[in-house]
């Protein structure tokens, strides 16, 4: 098998890896150079060619996201999704500390192909190395004349402007962006009307792009489509980072060949296997929004479509590793607790829904569980996500919500004796001691 | 001092002059407010809304939704410890259990020496070096109850010099030069940019 090139994380073992000295002397801004010399559409053109799917977690195909601005509609903005948040995910901190002009000479390509006239990079608030990496690297860049006025004498101007956010998961929605980036509460905005290419920052047309998307395009500008989309296989084309967290002995962020690599070949092959060589007991394959995989699925590839059609996603790149020692309904809980905290509260289901998903488990967790909490949960799940089926239907206007079913829906599914051992065990404990107080909750 | 100091708002000028509408500076200028004092007090909150234009109350609605702008004073150092599905695995919840007991607080709260307020926090993007914190938003990785102890020690005796008091986050700035600056694109700006334009004019 041919070697598999780094695409996006060829510098990281560079100590001065964020350097602009570094990023030149590796080949850095050449491929600004080269588009400069193509006209907007052929470098479009070139990206459409890579198949190249978003990185942040619906694997929407960027070049045709770039098709979606309505035509002679200006301005248009470019808006870099850089507020990673979702459970399990660490690839776009990465890139954002470690290969800084890497981003930017992306950012840069992408407006110069889709004609954007200025370009936001927001970056998750709690991340300040990536604050201050990026904010160095685009003074660095601003000062060598590759961002700004006349772009390396020709007249391609564009400002790129680091913009941070203050803690919100929902952010990372892109329409919650958009709002969060006009100064207002992170809450996303219903679609349609408001798709962000048709009618996004202050109503203009906006692009909407994933980091780790976007990092990509230097490499793809610079080698051709062609040959990033050599890469890979169906659906999924390049290469794609992946984070293994959990129960590993090795665990990593690990630049593989999308759509060919398995599951088995992360989590046994780079991450080590499982700890003390315990058996696998479940795995998140995409972050936490993610239906749960078994033993079963560990040799499907990581390919959009076929992880689709098995029933869960890639997601975000988020694989989070679950040994046989692990307690589902805890497990189940501290996911469902992370959605109801992070529900914005503008849609009634998802508001009131997942913070009574994450009573429910609370009780059941604690011993204080009642043999009809079960069909509770399926109820309440259903009311935000009818159906509880893959791809999830929903009575909200953003995944959150479904997104908090998605555990539930595994858990219950597979392990519903460990869930009704607990309810049992309750049970018991309700004849025995006469009058039971639920404690508080330890998180109160 | 609670309203920005001159100096800050020379730098809240210049943010705000990055975006085509002041508002969108919002979220950075109370970032700002809170480097200034520790946290964002009311004061703060007004004289970002004079900058900005909107009502204090805009500025505090938006503010209260984002978890990282605290309305009351906090530590000097805020430790946000994760206990999030890959740390949970790995031991999140005894790290914070352990923090709890070492601090003799629970999550939310602050020492009575006003040093060490902790927070259970959701996924703060480390989830290989599992459990993970950050103090100030700096990471500390694959912590044991004994690192944790020394890390607090070291807090305590003033040994921890690359980590800035709560408030400060990023301490690099942007700053565009005036020479090299493209500058904001106005959403009433409807012109086609001109490397656009030039090349439609070259295809006709």
């Amino acid at each position: 098998m041919a070697e598999i090139p780094k695409i996006i994380t060829s510098r990281f073992d560079y100590e001065d890896s964020y350097s602009i000295a570094r990023y030149e002397a590796t080949g850095g801004y050449a491929a600004l150079k080269k588009a400069l010399k193509m006209t907007p559409d052929a470098v479009g053109e070139e990206v459409k060619s890579a198949s190249l799917l978003g990185r942040g977690g619906a694997g929407f195909p960027a070049g045709t996201k770039w098709g979606l601005a309505p035509a002679n509609v200006w301005p248009r903005y470019l808006v870099v999704n850089g507020d990673e948040s979702e459970p399990g995910t660490y690839k776009d901190r990465l890139l954002m500390e470690r290969d800084p002009h890497q981003l930017i000479e992306g950012v840069l390509l992408a407006c110069y192909a889709i004609g954007c006239g200025q370009a936001f990079l927001y970056v998750r608030g709690e991340m300040a190395l990536a604050q201050e990496r990026i904010a160095a690297a685009l003074n660095e860049a601003y000062a060598a004349g590759y961002v700004g006025k006349n772009i390396l004498g020709t007249n391609f101007s564009v400002d790129v402007v680091l913009t941070w956010g203050a803690g919100a998961y929902i952010v990372g929605e892109e329409t919650a962006l958009i709002e969060s980036l006009e100064g207002n509460r992170g809450m996303p905005r219903l679609k349609p009307p408001f798709f962000p290419a048709a009618k996004g920052l202050y109503m203009q047309p906006t692009i909407v792009n994933n980091v780790e998307t976007l990092s990509n395009l230097p490499w793809i500008v610079q080698n051709g489509g062609e040959a990033f989309a050599a890469l890979g296989a169906e659906a999924s084309r390049g290469t794609r980072m992946f984070a293994v967290s959990g129960h590993v002995k090795n665990p990593g962020v690990f630049e593989v060949e999308y759509g060919t690599t398995t599951f088995r070949d992360l989590i046994y092959g780079h991450a080590g296997g499982i700890l003390g060589d315990r058996e696998l007991k479940a795995f998140i394959p995409g972050g936490a929004s993610a239906p749960w995989f078994y033993g079963e699925h560990l040799d499907i590839p990581l390919e959009k479509g076929t992880v689709d059609r098995a029933g869960s996603m890639l997601g975000s790149g988020a694989v989070v590793v679950m040994d046989e020692t692990t307690d589902a309904v805890k497990a189940c809980l501290r996911v469902v607790r992370f959605f109801a905290r992070e529900s914005c509260g503008k849609c009634t289901p998802c508001r009131e829904g997942t913070n009574w998903l994450e009573k429910i488990l609370q009780r059941i967790q604690d011993g204080y569980g009642r043999l009809s909490d079960l069909e509770l949960l399926m109820d309440v799940s259903d009311n935000i996500s009818p159906g509880i089926a893959w791809p999830p239907k929903q009575t909200t206007i953003c995944p959150l919500g479904p997104s908090a079913v998605s555990p539930i829906a595994s858990a219950l599914q597979r392990f519903r004796p460990e869930f009704e051992a607990k309810i049992a065990m309750a049970e018991q404990n309700r004849q025995s001691v006469p009058v039971a107080f639920p404690k508080a909750a330890s998180h109160a | 001092m609670a309203r920005l100091s001159p100096d800050n708002v020379v730098l809240a000028k210049e943010i705000i002059s990055r975006y085509p509408l002041p508002k969108s500076a919002l979220i950075p200028l109370c970032h700002l407010a809170q480097e200034q004092d520790g946290y964002l007090t009311e004061e703060a909150m007004a004289h970002i809304a004079e900058l900005v234009n909107v009502t204090p109350a805009e500025v505090l609605g938006t503010a209260s939704f984002y978890e990282m702008f605290k309305m009351e004073p906090v530590g000097k150092y805020m430790i946000n410890i994760c206990t999030n599905i890959a740390c949970q695995l790995m031991g999140g919840e005894e790290l914070l259990a352990h923090a709890e007991d070492k601090l003799g607080i629970r999550p939310g709260q602050t020492t009575s020496d006003g040093l060490f307020t902790i927070e259970d926090v959701e996924c703060i993007a480390a989830c290989t070096e599992a459990p993970c914190l950050q103090v100030n938003y700096r990471y500390e990785h694959r912590i044991s109850n004994e690192q944790f102890d020394q890390l607090i020690d070291d807090l305590r005796s003033g040994k921890r010099s690359d980590i800035p008091e709560h408030g400060t986050l990023a301490r690099i700035r942007q700053h565009i030069p005036e020479d090299r600056r493209a500058g904001s694109v106005l959403p009433t700006d409807s012109a086609a940019p001109v490397w656009i334009g030039a090349e439609e004019s070259s295809n006709g």
